[in-house]
């Protein structure tokens, strides 16, 4: 796919103004399981991003990423915040130092991230959160890619199987965060983190398919 | 949305300005940083004590920094986590070298953020523990849960280990006296009424005119079950017997209550509660050593209060009993 820095720049300003377009719809899904506030901080978080970007011109991959995830930290506050700062932080020290990705270092990358979610939020699939959509979006990806897949395909069977694992998510009781505190009552409602990442894959692919 | 702020984005800086503006003797603001810290802080040898959370608690946790109590609070937004590098600037703020317990409540948010400070820290070569606060029996406690929440025992643990590191306890005390008191503690809380988060305008559950929450978490989280209104005396009632059976508390213990207001409840109405929790205490032959009714930890503009009990100890009445001069809690 051969991504260069400031495309993944780019991509990662997609994220963001998807993110600010769904603060509404984010937010509502999160007052019915948790506390009001996914959309309205991720927005803010992404908002930071987007401000700090083009401070980072000249710099490599890993930086990029690291830096996201270091912005999201101090900036999202909440479970989220450490959640997807913590999965930037963990793809950027993946992929280091490079100028450019090929299609392998969106599967390490999206692999370090799922570990950092699950281990910083010490959370299994079934729990009703994040994980729900980024394990079987990162195992399709891997799917797709063994099976000599683009780049932009693989991405594409990700997203779907993200949407499938948001889907999922509203016949489980939450077992992680706010949520949780509902039991029963949490089920019939799809996780705010889990949509917020599906977004987020779904936009890089849109971003991806656009270019190629 | 009625509300007295300027904007939305702005209220919690705003609120730490003017509460730093009224208390220069206990307090200065960290700018930039949203973190509050006792004037005099860092104390050489003694250990700091950080808490924090989301804003719309107060006098919760700004309130409580100062003598006998926190030695510094990290704002977050409203009902929303402060971050790593918030907190790390605030245990490095209060490090006297003898050093720093962060007390947490027990969000999902408020654990991760805490734990990676507590990383960063470390690797700065300063010493931090850490305590959970779980007190809400509102919540089932489980394996496969969050578990309990924190909510106003919160302030109990504030009070008893802040007291025990003015006394000069090391770090491995305050801690152990931290987590007596929260072995020790419990809570439950109903609501009238919502509140609103300001970034969100609106309310986020609605009650009918008739209907009260029991259980409701200090964001509006859910509690266990929707019910008619009914008197103070058969509400308070509920309350008090799920927190007296959870410990449970029995005949000849000693305790100290608190009537929490979440915010707009008349204090009228918390003496009306605090009435009743006397009188099944002194029921069931348990000694009321203390009891603080007021607000403590509030819930935006929610109407409502939560019943808490602490089983006391010698060590953990002494302490108790000891001096604290903060904005929010004086004692003499």
């Amino acid at each position: 796919m051969g991504l260069t820095v400031s495309e993944l720049t780019d991509m990662i300003q997609a994220v963001g103004k998807v993110i600010e377009d769904n603060k509404a719809f984010l937010t509502e899904l999160d007052s019915a399981i948790g506390d009001a506030d996914h959309g309205i901080n991720m927005a803010k978080g992404f908002h930071a991003v987007k401000e700090k970007l083009p401070t980072l011109a000249d710099a490599d991959a890993g930086t990029v990423l690291k830096t996201v995830g270091m912005t999201l930290v101090s900036t999202v506050g909440g479970a989220s915040g450490p959640l997807y700062g913590t999965a930037f932080l963990r793809a950027g020290m993946k992929i280091g130092n490079k100028e450019e990705l090929l299609a392998v270092d969106l599967d390490l990358g999206l692999v370090a991230a799922l570990e950092g979610i699950k281990q910083r939020g010490r959370a299994e699939p079934g729990d009703k959160t994040i994980v729900d959509a980024l394990q079987p979006a990162v195992m399709a990806l891997k799917e797709s890619l063994n099976a000599g897949k683009t780049a932009t395909e693989a991405l594409g069977a990700a997203v779907t199987a993200a949407e499938d694992g948001v889907e999922y998510t509203k016949g489980i009781i939450a077992r992680k965060g706010r949520a949780s505190y509902l039991g029963e009552r949490s089920l019939g409602h799809q996780d705010p983190g889990a949509t917020s990442t599906y977004l987020m894959l779904r936009t890089m692919q849109e971003f991806l398919a656009r270019r190629t | 949305m009625k509300k007295l702020i300027n904007l939305p984005e702005q209220v919690v800086e705003d609120m730490l300005e003017g509460m730093v503006a009224a208390y220069p003797e206990y307090i200065r603001l960290v700018p930039e940083l949203n973190i509050v810290v006792r004037k005099d802080a860092p104390m050489k040898g003694q250990v700091g004590l950080v808490s924090g959370g989301g804003s719309g608690h107060e006098p919760t946790h700004g309130g409580f920094v100062g003598k006998g109590m926190l030695t510094a609070a990290c704002a977050g937004d409203v009902f929303t986590s402060p971050t790593p590098d918030q907190i790390l600037a605030a245990i490095k703020e209060v490090d006297g070298g003898a050093g720093v317990l962060l007390v947490v409540k027990n969000y999902t948010g408020d654990i991760m953020n805490f734990e990676m400070a507590a990383e960063l820290a470390e690797a700065e070569g300063i010493e931090t523990a850490s305590v959970v606060v779980n007190d809400d029996v509102a919540v089932e406690d489980s394996l496969y849960t969050q578990g309990r929440r924190g909510i106003a025992g919160t302030v109990f643990v504030h009070k008893i280990a802040g007291a025990k590191a003015q006394a000069g306890g090391t770090l491995d005390e305050v801690k152990e006296v931290a987590e007596k008191v929260i072995a020790n503690v419990r809570s439950m809380g109903m609501a009238l009424t919502p509140c609103i988060v300001p970034a969100a305008g609106k309310p986020t559950f609605t009650l009918a005119e008739d209907e009260i929450e029991i259980g409701m978490g200090i964001h509006g989280e859910p509690g266990t079950h929707r019910e008619k209104i009914r008197t103070a005396d058969e509400i308070t009632e509920h309350l008090t017997k799920k927190v007296l059976e959870d410990l449970p508390f029995a005949e000849g213990d000693e305790v100290a209550v608190m009537i929490n207001g979440l915010g707009a409840t008349p204090l009228m109405e918390l003496f009306v509660i605090n009435k009743k929790v006397a009188k099944m205490l002194g029921e069931r032959k348990i000694s009321v050593v203390r009891t603080y009714v007021g607000e403590y930890m509030t819930s935006l503009e929610m109407a409502g209060a939560s019943v808490t009990l602490l089983k006391l100890d010698q060590e953990l009445k002494e302490l108790l009993a000891a001096p604290a001069d903060t904005p929010g809690f004086k004692q003499f």
